[in-house]
């Protein structure tokens, strides 16, 4: 069970007189095993909510909860995928993946079964021994992803998780996360400023304004989804030409124009 | 004459080297083969190489010259690991847990503008001619740099490095251990290098007037005997294994980079 709740947050950053405000009232209750996108122009604000969940900053007033608890720091309940990957350059692929293991105590047996595992799920097969850096982008988020997900953690928050990857190694990544998701669900939270790739994964789409950041709507993908059988296409090309795929990265768009067009004036 | 921005092809970065040295030891001999510094204080290469030849064979001052060096290299040895062993941990920690920082770092900013030599008179009084003064002196000089940059090596840590760390569960010592050591790696052994520079450099102080065997002891016998061909050869053998000790811990800082451990 995890259930997210951001009860009228607001997050300042700075000092009085020259500091800004970064969130205004944030309400936003996300359920048990749903996967939500918030997209939202560059400094809106919307890894600050990331990181207020991972307990990596506080709100300055409000509260965010994980399962009616408020959040009082990081920890492994709340796996993090930083877009930069943040994988430890000195430790092997598999030693990456299970420090959270050795973290919580996990027997050497154990472990390496768990592991294992994870490299099977995210296609990391033989490159257990490998250095990331020997790795592609792609290839270093998908150990990120293992050493994430390994911990099976309630919830999952991916920070722009493909935002340094080529096109077409993001487009594998998102089907694969889908696929993921879809056997292993998670309540995912899930940042970026792709709105394909926010109304292909997603279960619904926060879309916030520019500076100080608001929730200006909240569409409901899975609905949509449902009705319209996405799950039925097998790729990323085939959903993206459906009708009501277009319809609402339209509409997402739109709306995301508009507060660009505020910030240009 | 090429600027210093201009890159040297190998042979003139060898020739030029090579001019340079020719030129100095050419200076050298000339000043004192035709007497213009008297023969007794500015000896000749020549007399200084071969008086450091016969010292690999006749004591002087208690020991030959090797035997001197020996102790002065243990006795580097001793404040010099005791400085790593000692500053590096305590940077680390300094970089992680910030009341520790705020503790130590007004005394330790204090300390560490006193000049390692500035502790002989202390080194003398409470240890005498025992090996624990000149170890002492080494100390203060091999210690500040071996913290400072274990220090900062910690501080400047990738911030996403630590925040994976924390959120996969990570305890304060392994993050230290696994996170901010590693991290830190080639920041501390550039800081390893310094600390053994000042380090050598003072032990050589420190046996000038503190000690009764070393190098640097053997230095001030020979200046009461006014031997100067002695002094010179203590001082070659001290820059050589400067240098040696030099080559040894790049060796450790090019080996550190290449294994992509920074």
């Amino acid at each position: 069970m995890a259930v997210i709740h951001f009860d009228g947050v607001q997050k300042t950053f700075g000092h009085k007189g020259n500091g800004f405000v970064a969130l205004d009232r944030i309400d936003l209750k996300i359920a048990d095993k749903e996967f939500i996108a918030i997209v939202g122009p560059s400094g809106c604000g919307k890894t600050t909510c990331l990181r207020m969940v991972a307990g990596f900053e506080f709100p300055t007033a409000g509260t965010v909860n994980v399962d009616g608890r408020q959040v009082t720091g990081p920890g492994p309940d709340r796996a993090v995928v930083f877009q930069q990957f943040a994988l430890f350059p000195w430790k092997s692929v598999a030693d990456n993946i299970a420090l959270g293991l050795r973290n919580k105590g996990i027997g050497k047996t154990e472990r390496g079964k768990r592991v294992a595992d994870a490299v099977k799920l995210m296609g990391l097969e033989g490159y257990e021994a490998a250095y990331p850096h020997q790795l592609s982008g792609g290839m270093q988020q998908r150990v990120a992803i293992a050493r994430a997900y390994v911990l099976e953690p309630d919830v999952l928050l991916m920070d722009e998780p493909f935002g340094a990857l080529d096109a077409q190694t993001r487009t594998t990544m998102q089907e694969e996360l889908v696929r993921i998701t879809r056997r292993n669900p998670r309540t995912v939270l899930f940042i970026t400023h792709a709105v394909e790739e926010a109304v292909y994964l997603a279960d619904r789409v926060v879309i916030m304004t520019r500076r100080p950041g608001r929730i200006k709507e909240v569409i409901d993908i899975h609905s949509v989804r449902e009705a319209e059988k996405w799950s039925e296409h097998e790729r990323i090309e085939d959903v993206m030409d459906l009708e009501s795929f277009i319809h609402w990265r339209t509409h997402i768009w739109r709306s995301l124009r508009e507060e660009k067009s505020d910030q240009d004036q | 004459m090429s600027t210093s921005s201009s890159p040297l092809r190998t042979s003139e970065t060898i020739a030029y080297g090579a001019a340079g040295i020719v030129l100095f030891f050419g200076i050298w001999s000339g000043l004192s083969w035709f007497g213009i510094v008297p023969r007794q204080f500015l000896p000749t290469p020549y007399e200084v190489v071969a008086k450091a030849v016969q010292l690999l064979s006749t004591p002087f001052a208690g020991g030959t010259l090797q035997e001197h060096l020996l102790s002065s290299v243990l006795r580097f040895a001793y404040g010099f690991l005791l400085g790593a062993v000692i500053g590096i941990p305590l940077g680390l920690m300094m970089g992680w847990y910030r009341l520790l920082d705020e503790i130590v770092s007004p005394i330790f900013d204090a300390l560490r503008f006193i000049a390692p030599i500035a502790w002989v008179p202390f080194a003398a009084l409470w240890f005498g001619t025992g090996i624990g003064g000149p170890i002492l002196i080494i100390f203060a000089g091999a210690f500040p740099p071996c913290l400072i940059n274990a220090y900062r090596g910690a501080r400047f840590v990738n911030r996403s490095l630590i925040e994976a760390a924390q959120m996969l569960g990570t305890g304060n010592t392994r993050i230290i251990l696994e996170v901010l050591l590693p991290a830190s790696l080639a920041s501390i052994v550039a800081g390893l290098r310094v600390s053994a520079g000042i380090g050598w450099q003072s032990l050589i102080g420190a046996e000038l007037i503190v000690a009764s065997t070393g190098v640097g002891f053997m230095m001030v016998q020979a200046q009461l005997n006014i031997s100067t061909p002695i002094v010179m050869s203590a001082m070659l053998a001290i820059g050589l294994v400067g240098l040696f000790i030099d080559i040894a811990l790049r060796w450790l800082e090019a080996t550190v980079r290449r294994r992509g451990l920074a």
